[in-house]
């Protein structure tokens, strides 16, 4: 396929057009609160925490300490199991740096178990040796977790989700 | 065209840091304080949410994204502005007075103890090519500026570390301000210089916090048991982002804004017909600099009338009985709402023991800080 437009190289890019670079170093540590830090310590645990709402009696995931729907304090928090259904999920072939992966990293949205009226959950991996053919929206899935002495309270404390066995 | 007026204001913080709450656990929290103040539903009654926040202060690129639910404005109209807090109320203020929209909430909050390297986002505002290649602190700027200004009108580093004094001990009575203290003007004179002719103390603080306010039509206000503060003018002015072009002695801006705010109130004498002053001193020679753009007092002036006690909260022209920028503590985007706060708390009677008696009209006035020639006006009234 011809590509548009015009290629510059490296040199010319950088070296031929009069520029000025710049290099900032700037980094963040955002305090996670109450909610978000309760569910980050529960995956510590192995254990995936929700919040609900005893106005609109949602249960959603993660936990947060006010219902966007109705604005009321969530003060109650459930524990969840740790496995739901794929939302959507797609074969990522391309990395941020723009190299191209092999075999794709699969990027899914989980909806976790227990979640109710609109179901909700967050973005996961899914396992990279489930057969690309197996994969389907609405498949059941169960979370893979690292060794406990490897887990930081971190979302990566997840490793994937794989295919539960009907 | 309608009139407008803030019913309802609500503030979590300020404290040098917070770090038991998320950004939006926090402003979650003084939206709650806010809508109770104005008796309104969020989810019912709010036509339009304004949310003044910048992408790198918040460490999220399209920030505005994650700006609705903590105020109550999942799938609403919700918009952002890159600016002050009282920019975000211009903004209301003119959806409201269209009579498109009734209820407008304005947020506005500071999170800088989220960033580990705040110098370097400051840093990072200065223009790339010139100013940005040579690596002083970006309060070398405030400092250029406070020679010109201190060179042109003979004004002293004594009376410009009292207005720090003031600010600092005014804070002690405000319990939304993190830098209350009695501080003596040798206490000020004392720390570090951190690009002559500015010392440490005389330098705002970083601090954490939000600030909501609802604003509201005056037909809604007929319906509602809450006491009106009504928008008599409201503006804003960029001078220039050159920092070679720009007037170093007198803060331009400021003038622009009142320009336009005072037409607008119909303020001719604003000595005689204003009776408090917030205005950003996050610097603290820009308290006076401020006033004399401000037309309070000729170039030069500020500086007697704070040595002869006029600018105390029981003086003529009270000026930052909530402490300022410098007893609050620096929240940058939220600075002009924590002036806002002050007034509407003067106005309304809720201002216990920094009550200035009497007073039915403020002014507002805010700085962008560091490199910018921005302000923003608010003058706010019971009357």
């Amino acid at each position: 396929m011809k590509v548009r437009g015009t290629k510059l190289s490296h040199d010319e890019f950088m070296n031929k057009v009069i520029s000025v670079d710049h290099h900032p170093e700037i980094e963040y540590a955002w305090a996670t609160g109450i909610a978000i830090s309760k569910f980050l310590e529960g995956l510590k645990q192995g254990k995936i925490y929700g919040a609900k709402c005893n106005d609109c009696n949602r249960v959603v995931c993660p936990p947060r300490i006010f219902c966007e729907e109705c604005f009321s304090p969530m003060v109650e928090y459930v524990e969840l199991p740790d496995t739901g259904v794929v939302n959507t999920f797609s074969l990522a072939y391309i990395r941020t740096d723009a190299s191209r992966r092999e075999k794709p990293e699969i990027p899914a949205v989980i909806d976790i178990d227990g979640t109710t009226l609109t179901p909700s959950g967050f973005l996961h991996l899914l396992d990279e040796n489930i057969s690309h053919d197996e994969i389907k929206v609405g498949m059941k899935v169960k979370a893979v977790w690292k060794p406990e002495n490897e887990r930081t309270g971190s979302i990566t404390d997840i490793m994937y989700f794989t295919k539960m066995e009907e | 065209m309608r009139k407008v007026a803030i019913i309802g204001v609500g503030v979590e913080g300020f404290r040098p840091a917070i770090r038991d709450l998320s950004y939006k656990e926090m402003v979650y929290r003084a939206a709650v304080k806010a809508y109770t103040n104005a008796d309104i539903d969020p989810r019912k009654e709010v036509d339009t949410f304004i949310s003044c926040e910048e992408d790198f202060s918040m460490g999220t690129s399209i920030t505005d994204e994650y700006a609705p639910d903590q105020l109550g404005g999942a799938q609403r109209s919700v918009q952002t502005i890159t600016g002050d807090g009282i920019q975000g109320m211009a903004a209301a203020y003119m959806q409201i007075a269209t009579g498109m929209f009734d209820v407008a909430v304005v947020e506005a909050q500071s999170r800088i103890s989220d960033m580990l390297t705040p110098n370097q986002i400051q840093h990072f505002a200065l223009d790339p090519i010139f100013v940005r290649q040579f690596n002083s602190t970006h309060h070398s700027i405030a400092a250029l500026e406070k020679q010109a200004y201190q060179h042109a009108f003979g004004v002293s580093d004594e009376i410009i570390a009292e207005v720090a004094v003031k600010n600092y001990r005014n804070a002690i009575l405000n319990p939304i301000a993190a830098y209350g203290m009695n501080a003596s003007k040798e206490d000020i004179l004392e720390t570090e210089i951190i690009s002559a002719p500015l010392r440490e103390g005389e330098v705002a603080e970083h601090a954490d916090g939000a600030i909501v306010v609802v604003m509201a039509s005056e037909d809604i206000i007929k319906q509602k048991n809450v006491t009106p503060v009504w928008v008599k003018g409201i503006s804003y002015a960029t001078n220039t982002p050159n920092v070679e072009t720009r007037d170093w002695k007198t803060a331009t801006y400021a003038k622009l804004c009142a320009d336009r705010a005072y037409k607008m109130a119909g303020i001719t004498d604003p000595k005689s017909q204003i009776d408090l002053f917030e205005i950003d001193d996050t610097y603290a020679f820009k308290e006076l600099q401020h006033l004399e753009a401000l037309g309070i007092f000729s170039f030069g002036e500020a500086a007697k009338a704070l040595a002869d006690g006029k600018l105390e909260r029981g003086g003529d022209l009270p000026v930052n009985v909530s402490g300022g920028v410098l007893g609050v503590g620096n929240g940058h985007d939220v600075n002009g709402l924590q002036r806002v706060a002050e007034i509407v708390d003067q106005l309304t009677g809720e201002a216990g023991k920094r009550t200035v008696s009497g007073a039915k009209t403020g002014l507002a006035f805010s700085w962008r800080g560091v490199p910018t020639t921005a302000g923003a006006l608010a003058i706010l009234s019971v009357e």
